[in-house]
């Protein structure tokens, strides 16, 4: 398929290719990163997470046409405000879930699963009925549509460099509350073991209710930047569960290098496969690869060594 | 005994306040006349044994008919405007008398976007409501779901949505366009005005667009003289494109042609922008982007591109003109139409032409009399009934605009045969 092609042109386009698996990349780390703080930090399975994250985008979309019709004028910077706002919108809900719901089932972590799933139909419905079941298009300020010309053909997508930026913002944030806070401490005593935990002083309801908190808000923010290239409707959110789910528990679920190294795995795999073959069967091959990895390592690509 | 007493009592007491309120009433002289008239006018209609010999729900004052389409679930995105088109006809269809001198009541039922669902539902409105026909179902696959219970059953459904052909059935009225129709003469449009050579298929993965797609190829290749350089099926809600937006780049085709649907849609198109493609230089052709689409693409994202449909909300013709107007009377001004939605509201309409021809709503007689329809008051403008259950309808391109509505760039001359068996194209 290259021999019509002259050198320059090649190269260029392995150039996109590879920039394509990197927004991939990175969309793919920041959809899992709420999710791989619940499931990994608190072994809640939050099947609701992709309404979560639609929460989030349906609080951008009201954003932008609050500033369209009320300050047109600082149009333009609205995303910053709408992704803030998300962020408060879906871990204020995710707190709420955790306090009705979550915390009566901390002992059956299979029940999570049905409890969750139930809360996302009712979630999907209640978009539905608010919302309306149409699709809502959400406008951008127009400096972040289009692309930056690097060469003639090599073109680099603004809104892909934005989720790249936002990506590591977060990710940088996340570890450093994860690894270098005294919540963060709290949190891993807590994952580790519960009831020392408790005996040693740490108030692990509320522990446990701002995890589950902060890994809701990053859903909703990752439902923000999505509606630069998603679509933002009352089931939306079942488009990106499926692969979430994928990327936390490939990386092995209490590991965020895990995530990122699956993420990672997982995207360049498959923006590779889709290059040469056709895009369902690039997703064929990449589910048959995990379902493989996994077969031989069911705990995921990293492991924390916890004494049983 | 005592019972006895007391209904008359509540009867007398009944008749008693009905006289003092008509005693009331400055205008009861011109409700008499009305109540005389509306006599007059049962008189005209036929009696109920005759028009309706298998036992539907036809009463002498009113008819019944279900309304069958998800309005939750994946597919009530798509499916609520089929649901209002539908209702809004019902209105007009009794505003103007009803059907053979009755009133159309309608029964909602729920497919929730599952085809299993579908199948139960359209058997509850055939055996127990005993509905006279079913305006319905929106997928392929809840079409093949309900079918069988259509045929074992003997109802009468008016079924939507363009499709991928391939089915007929005495029992199923299609007021879509078959893939023939929709796809041949779009494909020829652009081969003759844009010169089009090299084309690029890329759709959903499923029967639909893979169908589809196999009579665009072959059309092209057979036809057109051109080639086909790539084709490409993604998995449905899938949403990440940029890698076979890098292959477009690449082999730099005449024509992108597209069937991707749903949440897919939105994805392609705010990609295919984001890298840089502006499609008023590069030629797309969609046949599944309407206007109910675009609401959530963005008009922005996707201005430029060309659809192929049988009816763009912008035609201009009288009939359109008031179906849009009364359409946003009902459900606000910021409702759109697209193609399906037109389709359904025609269902009501050829039904109740149907019916009035055939002087029965038995539906053996409606599946006999349905060939030949014609119905001169359709949004598209004229249509009619094939004897293989299909309309004869004209095929439109349109241009996508800014704000969202499509510009009509070309109309087929003539209405086109459907050919729901296409030969050579399988």
């Amino acid at each position: 398929m290259f021999s019509d092609y002259s050198l320059a042109e090649l190269s260029s386009i392995f150039l996109m290719q590879g920039f394509a698996g990197l927004i991939l990349f990175s969309v793919f780390v920041l959809m899992a990163l709420g999710l791989a703080i619940i499931f990994g930090q608190m072994g809640v399975i939050n099947m609701a997470h992709g309404e979560f994250m639609i929460l989030g985008a349906y609080v951008t979309y009201f954003t932008s046409q609050l500033f369209l019709n009320y300050l047109p004028s600082l149009f333009g910077i609205y995303f910053f405000i709408a992704m803030i706002l998300a962020f408060l919108a879906s871990g204020a809900l995710g707190m709420a879930t955790e306090w009705l719901m979550i915390r009566h089932l901390y002992k059956r972590p299979l029940d999570t699963l049905l409890a969750t799933w139930g809360l996302s139909l009712i979630l999907q419905q209640v978009y539905r009925s608010v919302f309306g079941p149409r699709e809502v298009g959400v406008e951008l300020p127009s400096w972040m549509m289009g692309s930056l010309p690097v060469t003639e053909v090599v073109e680099v997508q603004i809104n892909g460099l934005f989720v790249m930026g936002l990506t590591i913002a977060i990710t940088v944030a996340v570890a450093l509350l994860m690894y270098k806070s005294s919540w963060g401490k709290q949190v891993r005593a807590v994952v580790q073991n519960r009831v020392m935990a408790g005996a040693v002083g740490i108030n692990t309801e509320k522990v446990d209710r701002y995890t589950f908190g902060l890994g809701c808000g990053i859903a909703g923010v990752a439902g923000s930047a999505f509606t630069m290239i998603g679509s933002t409707g009352p089931t939306s959110g079942q488009l990106y569960i499926v692969d979430t789910f994928l990327v936390v528990v490939f990386g092995g679920a209490q590991s965020l290098l895990g995530t990122i190294a699956s993420a990672f795995t997982i995207s360049q795999a498959q923006s590779t496969m889709e290059f040469f073959l056709s895009g369902s069967m690039a997703k064929v091959l990449t589910l048959l690869g995990v379902v493989v990895i996994l077969m031989l390592r069911p705990q995921g690509l990293f492991v924390i060594k916890v004494r049983r | 005994m005592s019972s006895h007493n007391d209904g008359s009592d509540n009867f007398s007491s009944t008749r008693r306040r009905l006289l003092k309120g008509l005693a009331a009433l400055p205008a009861a002289p011109l409700l008499s006349s009305t109540a005389l008239f509306s006599t007059s006018a049962f008189a005209q209609a036929p009696a109920t044994s005759a028009i309706n010999t298998t036992g539907l729900a036809v009463t002498d004052t009113e008819v019944t008919v279900g309304i069958l389409h998800s309005v939750t679930g994946t597919m009530a995105i798509s499916e609520t405007g089929s649901v209002q088109a539908e209702k809004l006809a019902i209105e007009q269809i009794n505003a103007m008398g009803g059907v053979l001198g009755r009133k159309i009541k309608f029964i909602q039922e729920d497919g929730a976007s599952d085809w299993p669902t579908f199948a139960e539902k359209a058997k509850k409105l055939l055996v127990n409501d005993k509905v006279a026909a079913v305006m319905g179902c929106w997928t392929s696959a809840s079409r093949k779901a309900v079918l069988p219970v259509f045929e074992q059953y003997n109802g009468m459904l008016y079924y939507p949505t363009f499709y991928e052909g391939l089915e007929q059935s005495k029992n199923v009225i299609y007021t879509g366009q078959e893939a023939t129709q929709q796809i041949l003469a779009g494909l020829d449009w652009v081969n003759k005005t844009k010169g089009a050579k090299s084309f690029y298929l890329i759709g959903s993965d499923y029967i639909w667009p893979r169908t589809s797609m196999k009579i665009a190829r072959k059309h092209i290749e057979a036809h057109l003289g051109g080639k086909v350089s790539g084709e490409e099926y993604f998995p449905l809600g899938h949403t990440q494109f940029n890698s076979v937006i890098n292959k477009i780049k690449l082999t730099k085709p005449d024509v992108i042609y597209c069937a991707v649907v749903g949440g897919s849609n939105v994805a392609f198109y705010k990609q295919l922008k984001a890298a840089g493609i502006d499609l008023n230089k590069q030629t797309l052709l969609t046949i599944s982007v309407t206007e109910d689409e675009i609401d959530g693409i963005g008009g922005d994202n996707i201005a430029g591109a060309y659809s192929c449909m049988k009816y763009f909300q912008s035609l201009d013709n009288p009939n359109n003109k008031d179906f849009v107007a009364a359409f946003k009377k009902m459900w606000g001004e910021k409702t759109v139409i697209g193609d399906v939605t037109q389709a359904a509201y025609l269902g009501p309409w050829l039904w109740k032409m149907t019916v009035e021809k055939a002087g029965s709503f038995d539906v053996d007689k409606i599946a006999e009399a349905s060939a030949g329809i014609e119905f001169n008051k359709a949004p598209e403008g004229y249509v009619k009934i094939h004897p293989n259950h299909h309309l004869w309808s004209k095929t439109r391109v349109g241009q996508a605009q800014l704000d969202g509505q499509f510009k009509v760039v070309f109309e087929t001359p003539e209405l086109i045969e459907p050919d729901p068996f296409p030969k050579g194209y399988q």
